[in-house]
């Protein structure tokens, strides 16, 4: 398949890990986090660690969207859902993020209509299709998605759509990198950058990390061979003593990001004063909500939502998950009371979540899965 | 935010499980240790009794991975339970009168009921003789359930039973027995089968996922995936088209082909909903043994690669309807790929991964760019309705 094979290629990664191996200082202990799920995603599906050295560990980060979604919004979300004639619409991994109450799945099971949709314009042509419902996208996601959002609220508004409305749970990544770094009980070396991300606000961003943090950031992209190159760039960053952002994603990411997409972004949203991550708490200035020129199609304005903080169980340690403190295995209920079956925290529930990722495909030791299958 | 609620169904889990210390990064011992504590306490968090913790049924329930197989041991199992149910296999073995037959039912709700290559007809008759087929047997009777909604078009139906007419003639079967039931508009959608059928099997032959032992190849009879996503983009909500085909065929002359080439089969299984992945950890549970796949070697068409890179999910798991994956000696793989390839409908056939014996029970992927993973059962189904 083109444009796919060429970033799976065996004997390239071969060549960059004995690179990498190359860079490596013995008795040093390098650190990266990747940012974003879709990394994390790609490194556990091809099983890119094993081209790895021992002492290059890669930390899995808050970038997977519906991790970072606390079960307070789920139960907005579903309580929204629950008047009547509302058809509720979200993205597929959504509909297992649990709130207090249990799932989507649950709610549908008594009564509800959430369903699953692709893109908000999915949502929006529900909406047209059944005029005598009422149609709330959930929004949820980075800069990524936030665009698509943006674009669905602009042509509803030109086509005077009525019955159409967007539960914002837009999130942006700099504030959540940002707690991370300030967070006192972390060591990092450096960074993947979200490439997905960086299409949208591309590569300026970031400079304050390379700038006051003094740690390297390289934006990737999302085939086994752009992580292992953008973990090679970091190294030699290291080794030549810098700390700059580098793109290697220029492929797909402008250095100057989407401009048309910023500016429909602003146009529709505004930043919250402060919005609660899952597991990260109350960070300020870290998601948007909708402007007051949209307030026609602001749920949380047409609904009354209940607002209740649900408060996850105290063995529950995602934060620590998410900001690289722990190893996913070395949570108190990982793969016991929390398992893919029944996550009680979001990492366990999306295959981008860090939880979900080492439960599937890397739960066992690198050692033994070797010799079983005599690499 | 002034007030503040706790979630009940999660803080009962914790107490359930108990949560454990030996985590952290301070525990003690050596990190190697410790992580291999963590996985004991997931192998026996795994072997529990499975318990149904919802109140009611959910689309996860019918997706054939982990939560259809805790509601099946939980609820029917338990209440059923008798030697002939226990194995839980494609079809009951049974002796009735002195002969061995097999039994086994299906029920199909596949929507749209009609698709590039087939249609809810031959998919129901196809899929219960594959049942009956891959459990070694030879099938010989069908009864038809239908339940229609009212406001069926008479000439839709039509259509569906005459291809159940040429799939029953393909697969040398007779319909022999049938009901019909009406239910009012709203309560089905359109049209829903169930097939049982019946087959007879051979006295000297044994099969079973239990027999599979180190040293065993694994096969499968051709491109997977097919059925899976032409059912997705037939329903047009992605706007990608492709062209492709339902793979639904009748697999009882090539599992009778490679069961007269080959003494050495040991277990055949038909790839339907949860794709080889759920049938190889099937095979790795029953048998306690690790299966090593072969990520390049898994025929996969690249229209339905492509589809699965679009929609994030792996052909592993997509539904095939006339695939199956079947385990022989390792040193018979040879000819079993020859009396697959013999027959039009195994033309794909290859040999995609071995048995090992560690670790106990697991799937690993050898993968195409050269790493590793873990291949376990799916949560849920990203592709439901399909069959």
């Amino acid at each position: 398949m083109r444009f796919v094979d060429e970033y799976r290629d065996a004997g390239k990664a071969r060549a960059l890990a004995s690179k990498i191996a190359g860079l490596c200082e013995p008795g040093r202990h390098y650190k990266f986090m990747e940012v974003c799920g879709g990394h994390t995603h790609t490194i556990y599906k091809h099983g890119l660690e094993d081209y790895l050295p021992e002492n290059v560990e890669l930390v899995h980060g808050p970038g997977c969207p519906v991790c970072v979604i606390p079960m307070g919004r789920v139960d907005d979300a579903i309580h929204i859902a629950s008047t009547p004639d509302v058809l509720m619409t979200s993205f597929g991994d959504m509909m297992r993020v649990p709130g207090s109450g249990g799932n989507f799945f649950d709610s549908n099971a008594e009564g509800t209509n959430i369903r699953m949709v692709y893109s908000p314009l999915d949502s929006l042509k529900l909406a047209r299709q059944n005029p005598d419902k009422h149609v709330v996208f959930m929004a949820i996601g980075f800069e990524t998605t936030a665009p698509s959002t943006a674009m669905t609220l602009l042509r509803a508004r030109q086509e005077g759509i009525r019955n159409f409305s967007v539960f914002c749970n837009h999130v942006t990544i700099i504030p959540a990198i940002k707690a991370i770094l300030d967070s006192p009980d972390l060591r990092l070396d450096g960074f993947l950058g979200p490439g997905h991300v960086s299409t949208v606000i591309g590569c300026r961003p970031y400079e304050f990390i390379a700038r006051d943090y003094g740690k390297p950031l390289v934006v990737a992209g999302f085939e086994p061979l752009d992580i292992l190159q953008s973990i090679y760039q970091l190294l030699v960053q290291l080794k030549e003593g810098r700390s700059e952002v580098e793109n290697q994603y220029a492929r797909v990411v402008p250095w100057q990001g989407n401009q048309v997409a910023l500016r429909a972004m602003a146009e529709t949203m505004e930043l919250r004063p402060y919005f609660e991550w899952r597991g990260l708490g109350f960070i300020s200035h870290s998601a948007t909500r909708l402007r007051e020129q949209f307030a026609a199609f602001d749920a949380e304005r047409i609904f009354s939502l209940p607002g209740v903080r649900v408060a996850d169980p105290k063995a529950c340690q995602c934060g620590e998950v998410l900001k690289g403190v722990l190893k996913p295995w070395e949570c108190k209920v990982f793969g016991t009371a929390c398992t893919p079956e029944t996550p009680i925290g979001t990492c366990m529930v999306s295959p981008e979540g860090a939880c979900a990722a080492y439960y599937n495909f890397g739960r066992f030791s690198r050692q033994r899965v070797k010799e079983a299958t005599g690499a | 935010m002034s007030t503040e609620r706790l979630a009940p169904w999660a803080e009962r889990a914790v107490s359930e499980h108990g949560a454990t210390t030996g985590g952290g990064p301070g525990g003690p011992g050596d990190p190697g240790d410790r992580e291999q504590r963590v996985l004991d306490r997931i192998d026996k968090a795994r072997r529990r009794r499975p318990k149904v913790r919802e109140d009611r049924i959910t689309s996860a329930h019918g997706a054939g991975g982990k939560a259809t197989q805790t509601l099946v041991e939980a609820v029917f199992l338990d209440a059923f339970r008798n030697p002939a149910l226990e194995p839980l296999g494609d079809a009951a073995e049974l002796t009735v009168g002195g002969e061995r037959v097999a039994m086994t039912t299906d029920s199909f709700v596949v929507s749209p009921l009609f698709f590039p290559g087939g249609d809810i007809g031959d998919l129901a008759v196809n899929g219960t003789v594959n049942d009956l087929a891959v459990a070694g047997a030879t099938p010989r009777y069908l009864s038809c359930g239908f339940i229609i909604e009212e406001g069926f078009e008479v000439a839709d139906l039509r259509s569906i039973v005459s291809s159940m007419t040429a799939a029953a003639d393909a697969a040398g079967v007779a319909l022999v027995t049938g009901d019909t039931k009406v239910v009012g508009k709203g309560s089905g959608d359109g049209c829903y089968l169930n097939t049982t059928g019946i087959g007879t099997l051979d006295p000297d032959r044994a099969l079973g996922v239990h027999t599979v032992r180190p040293g065993d190849a694994v096969l499968v009879s051709g491109p997977v995936g097919d059925h899976g996503v032409t059912i997705m983009l037939e329903r047009g909500e992605l706007d990608i088209d492709a062209d492709l085909e339902s793979d639904t065929a009748p697999l009882n002359g090539l599992c009778r082909g490679l069961l007269d080439a080959v003494p050495g089969v040991r277990a055949m299984r038909d790839a339907t909903r949860g794709g080889v992945a759920t049938v190889l950890n099937e095979v790795a549970r029953a048998a306690q043994v690790s299966v090593v796949v072969e990520e390049d070697a898994v025929p996969v068409r690249e229209e339905v690669r492509g589809a699965c890179e679009l929609l994030g999910i792996d052909p592993l798991y997509v539904a095939c309807e006339g695939r199956f994956v079947a385990v022989v000696d390792g040193a018979q793989a040879e000819t079993a790929v020859a009396a697959l390839r013999s027959q039009p409908l195994g033309a794909g056939a290859r040999v995609i991964g071995h048995v090992g014996d560690d670790p106990p029970g697991l799937v690993l992927l050898k993968t195409g760019f050269g790493g590793t993973r873990i291949v376990d059962l799916l949560v849920g189904d990203p592709l439901p309705r399909i069959c």
